[in-house]
């Protein structure tokens, strides 16, 4: 700690800032443009001066830019000095002169750092009246879009795009009042992470392409504290609403788990939402019993709308009538509606809705977990880890924010270099000029080339089990204990030897696993060499990636696996069927879905998706997607965080009867039981929840109960300038509708409520702050800026290890052998595409890439392929035509099958190609 | 010799690295632990083949040295003497700075304008010269200092312009 005086008041500080930093965190306003709390400081902008003394006495003092100068403990510094204050509003006035006056059509105004800086630094009117200069925009895809003229060139998009997420297509060229940030040639901006662009650069060059479709200024959006549903990271996210749609996602600051970025899927992946054919009101389907040839439709005649209650009684006549019904819960939704599915259909009627090998895996990983004696890492603490071991995950691909956070902690063995010497991690130039490309040791073993083997000291690319023996290897070397796989050949015992000495001498080793790959032997051996370190008592984290939203939440919850649910039905042992959430053919081969739900008779679905399951149901109830609900979700760490409702759908739709699922199943149950209905409110159903499942138990504490309040008021969704409310349903009414009320959490639909940052709280609708509209406003709401929430952050920890049980697995894989005429189908990761939801928004779908089986060139050299051939795969009697791609890295007798390209393959699986003359 | 030895610039459409180019540039990587940073070196290369540096050249250096264009193209447009547009056959450097500047460079530089007919930037409608200025020639003890091609003259009065230029076809 030390001690600075600042226009003579004096303050605690870090010792280890720099001035900036340790100002902001006091709450003390600099502007700042190119310094950012992630990417540490540059001292290109010249806008954060102050006025330094030497001491008490010094009357003179000398100008520095604070995010340039460490922080002296008895440090005399004044921000308010004259000469310190001119010097930056001439900053910002150069700054400006070539900044356009386009404001009023800017999408970035309302929340723009440069508007903040240009008020706070009082320059308010302009001098030049000369001709500025200009550029021309380029066209960078589906998700940013560019307006160089209104660049200040603080160099932040470059720092971010290049050294923090690692991309290579974006860059800076020209020199002096002359620079343009853009690609090399007009084009999609490759990486994964470009949507944090939009609040990285400080003025409106890169904004949201997808928020311009449907454009709505910060300050008339409805927002809320939301978790990202488009994997399993469980990123923060704050939707904002207008009219009925998702106008746009912005990062929420959670500083264990995304702090200040985000992915593009969790971006842009919201459209889904707002599709026009979304059901919005119960259905009845007509049916009739059709004797026809396998494969036909089981299902013929019209659909009808219904209302609620009529849809109520014809489902619960339905369910009545069955002998047996049976649910089908979703990762995709939450534990309360889970909960409440198991609670209608009875504990041995519930299946999760996961197949049954990925749930397999799902409870495995929760075991390893809890029982290797290494814990579960967030976000935040793999970034500190001095070691990775990334054992069968494309991380990009399968969870591209944890991919990102991986980066940070292979990089900054930079910053542990220039500890060596002196220089603080947050002189980031300097780091890098040090650096160059010292990495943390990083190994990677995948079937694929991934986009993280750069960064990698050495990859391994094989087959599951290969990958799997690999990691038994490591353990072994760690842990003579530990068994070794046989007949490893030298090559893989150099490699596993040297993998167990960087994870031994390191302090913080990160070994990652998860259930991409679908291969159980894999998972163990990333839970052996966890175990092994543990044994050995070295300190270390196991971190495993889940596929969706819930998937760790609902493997908790429990309940049997979607196999069983189709055998039930097809066996007719369960007549009557109720499926949340869930589009079943995305998750097992169709004509075993299509006899199941021919064999039920009552088949009742709630989704917020028109999907191919929904089809088939003969009641449709239109349930509440994440923007629309609250509920609770278990991240791939183990971190139980809940998501609050964004808008209220029937305010500007008045004809909708979406409901929250687990509120159309609470209300299913009273009309099966003939029960009078009650309100039921979610912290009822989130206590209940909580008190039923004990791994869940912490769960009810994720949120905030619906009695929250701060100074006796409720917290608002909308920021205090929100226009139009008496306006917005004028072309419906024109009295003004009452706001909608909200029974289940603290937060109003309204400006009215505390939005303030002075008050500590876990759970920010939006993030503002007197004088701070951008993104940057969370500085306001952070212990330090940079660091967490004052209040804590978000969620509560489910898996935390558990001692004792360090037992190894001792049942190890043969190596991996290529058979003469069958292929192993591998399930591959994709970003763009892979998740269900969010392949329905159309940027996402502008984003994906063509699916491809992908092989190595040996093998396509024996099948006489060429890259872009169709090529037809037979798994059973799953069948699936798609072109070839090659790789150069992918083993030979393996066959790469993207997620969700139809073969619904959830673990590897031997298959058959198709005869040249079939093809034909 | 001289760097404007060629002849007009090549068309940018199907460029491919001249193959003494591409060992070139291989030495020069050699040099270096990290081959970024031969980008300048392989610019300068491949501009004193071709007067200048045609797009498909970025793409070209970049896929030799393994690195993103962007990094190149980065590197090409913060120098102003890698160009990026063609140039005439002999490219005039006239210098502005200070002790150019004193020494009556203004002077000078009318009177280039006026005798090639063409401002700074610009290219004589021959395709002969190009006039650019620059900021220092470290021929401060003569000037007004200039370069044409890799030939620096100094000091230069306005009316020594005309034989000055007739060395350079």
């Amino acid at each position: 700690m030390a001690t600075i005086h600042v226009d003579d008041r004096d303050y605690e500080v870090d010792g280890a800032d720099n001035l900036l930093h340790a100002c902001l965190s006091l709450g003390l306003d600099i502007p700042y443009f190119c310094w950012h709390p992630a990417m540490g400081s540059v001292g290109a902008c010249r806008q954060c001066a102050v006025k330094q003394y030497k001491n008490a006495d010094d009357t003179q003092g000398m100008l520095v830019m604070s995010c340039m100068a460490p922080v002296q403990d008895d440090a005399y510094i004044s921000i308010e000095d004259d000469e310190a204050k001119a010097f930056r509003a001439n900053v910002i006035e150069w700054l400006m002169i070539n900044h356009p006056h386009d404001c009023p059509v800017c999408e970035e105004g309302g929340h723009c750092h440069l508007q903040d800086m240009t008020v706070m630094t009082g320059h308010d009117s302009r001098r030049y009246r000369f001709r500025k200069r200009t550029h021309q925009n380029q066209d960078l895809g589906p998700f940013i879009g560019h307006e160089m003229n209104r660049c200040i060139t603080c160099y932040r998009c470059v720092r971010f795009y290049q050294d923090y997420a690692g991309g290579g297509d974006l860059g800076a060229f020209g020199a002096h009042d002359n620079v343009y940030f853009g690609r090399f040639q007009e084009g999609t901006l490759e990486s994964p992470f470009s949507g944090n662009l939009t609040e990285v650069c400080p003025t409106g060059v890169f904004t949201d392409q997808t928020h311009s479709e449907h454009y709505t200024r910060k300050w008339d959006l409805q927002f809320a504290p939301s978790v990202c549903h488009q994997c399993a990271v469980g990123c923060n996210i704050s939707p904002g609403e207008r009219y009925g749609d998702i106008r746009r996602i912005e990062n929420r600051y959670n500083g264990e788990v995304n702090h200040h970025f985000l992915c593009d899927r969790g971006r842009f992946g919201y459209g889904y939402v707002n599709r026009e054919d979304r059901p919005r009101v119960p259905e009845w389907r007509e049916r009739q019993r059709v004797d026809a040839g396998p494969g036909a439709a089981g299902v013929v005649g019209g659909t009808i709308s219904l209302e609620i209650d009529d849809a109520l009684d014809r489902a619960a006549d339905g369910m009545r009538n069955a002998r047996r019904v049976i649910g089908i819960g979703s990762p995709r939704a939450s534990l309360e509606s889970n909960h409440m599915l198991r609670t209608l259909v009875g504990d041995t009627n519930f299946s999760t809705g996961i197949a049954a090998r990925e749930l397999e895996l799902l409870v495995r990983m929760n075991e390893l977990n809890t029982r290797c004696g290494l814990p579960s890492p967030s976000l935040r603490e793999i970034e500190s880890c001095d070691a990775v071991f990334v054992l069968g995950e494309d991380l990009i691909n399968s969870a591209a924010r944890m991919a990102l956070a991986i980066r940070q902690a292979v990089n900054a063995k930079g910053e542990a270099l220039a500890a060596e010497r002196g220089i603080p991690s947050w002189n980031a130039e300097a780091v890098k000029t040090l650096a160059q490309e010292a990495h943390h040791p990083f190994f990677l073993a995948t079937p694929d080339a991934t986009e993280l083997d750069a960064l990698a000291e050495q990859t391994y690319h094989a087959a599951p089990d290969d990958i799997a023996r690999l990691g038994f290897a490591v353990a072994h070397y760690i842990d003579p204990e530990a068994p070794c796989p046989e007949a490893l050949d030298d090559a893989t015992t150099a490699l596993a030897s040297r993998i167990a000495e960087a994870l031994m001498v390191a302090q913080r080793p990160l070994v990652v696993s998860g259930g991409s790959l679908g291969t159980p032997a894999v998972l163990e051996a990333a839970g052996n060499v966890a175990r092994a370190l543990a044994r050995r008592t070295r300190p270390g984290a196991l971190s495993l990636v889940r596929r969706e939203a819930n998937s760790t939440g609902l493997s908790l919850l429990g309940g049997q696996s979607l196999d069983w649910a189709l055998e039930c039905l097809t066996s007719g042992e369960a007549d009557g069927v109720v499926i949340l959430e869930n589009d079943l053919y995305a998750r097992a081969d169709a004509g075993q879905v299509d006899t199941a739900l021919q064999r039920a008779d009552c088949i009742v679905t709630l989704d917020h998706q028109r999907t191919a399951t929904w089809d088939k149901a003969d009641i449709g109830l239109p349930a509440a997607s994440f923007a629309e609900s609250d509920g609770t979700l278990v991240s791939l760490e183990g971190r139980a965080q809940r998501f609050y409702q964004v808008f209220e759908p029937s305010y500007i739709r008045p004809e909708t009867r979406i409901r929250e699922s687990w509120r159309w199943l609470n209300a299913l149950k009273v009309s099966v039981e003939r029960q009078v209905m009650t309100p039921l409110t979610l912290d009822e159903v989130t206590r209940d929840m909580a008190m039923t499942y004990p791994a869940l138990a912490p769960a009810g504490d994720a949120g905030l109960s619906a009695a929250y309040r701060v100074h006796g008021l409720r917290l608002a969704r909308e920021p205090h300038r929100y226009s139009g409310r008496t306006a917005m349903r004028a072309n419906l009414d024109v009295s003004e509708l009452r706001a909608p009320q909200d029974p289940d959490t603290p937060f109003a639909f309204s400006m009215e409520g505390y939005a303030g940052h002075a008050e500590p709280r876990r759970e920010v609708a939006f993030a503002w702050a007197p004088g701070w509209n951008s993104p940057q406003a969370w500085n306001k709401f952070q212990d330090e800026v940079g660091g967490h929430l004052r209040a804590g952050d978000p969620g509560v920890r489910l898996l935390g290890p558990l001692p004792g049980d360090y037992d190894y697995t001792r049942t190890l894989p043969a190596r991996f052998a290529a058979r003469d005429d069958q292929w192993l189908a591998v399930p591959q990761a994709r970003l763009f595409g892979g998740d269900e939801t969010s392949a329905r928004a159309e940027p996402i779908q502008a984003r994906m890439a063509e699916t491809r089986f992908t092989m190595s060139r040996g093998t396509a050299e024996r099948l006489r392929m060429s890259p872009g051939v169709p090529l037809t795969f037979n798994l059973g009697e799953r069948r699936l035509t798609l072109p070839v791609a090659i790789s150069d890295a992918w083993p030979d007798g393996v066959i790469g099958v993207p997620d969700q390209s139809g073969l619904s393959l959830v673990a590897p699986e031997w298959g058959h190609l198709e005869p040249q003359e079939v093809r034909a | 010799m001289t760097h404007t030895s060629t002849s007009a610039p090549i068309a940018t459409d199907g460029f491919v690295l001249h193959d003494e180019d591409r060992a070139a540039i291989a030495h020069e990587r050699e040099h270096y632990p990290h081959p970024q940073a031969a980008s300048i070196e392989a610019l300068k290369i491949v501009q004193k083949r071709h007067g200048w540096v045609p797009d498909a050249a970025i793409e070209a250096i970049a896929r030799e040295l393994g690195v993103p264009p962007a990094s190149i193209e980065g590197v090409a447009t913060f120098y102003s003497l890698i160009f990026r547009q063609p140039v005439g056959r002999h490219v005039i450097l006239l210098c502005d700075s200070s002790s150019c500047f004193l020494t009556d460079y203004e002077a000078l530089r009318d009177a280039f304008f006026a005798h090639l007919g063409i401002g700074f930037g610009q290219t004589t409608p021959d395709d002969r010269f190009t006039l650019l200025p620059v900021c220092c020639l470290g021929a401060c003890d003569r000037g007004p200092a200039l370069m044409i091609g890799d030939d620096t003259y100094g000091p230069v009065t306005p009316e020594e312009i005309p034989t000055l230029l007739e060395g350079y076809a």
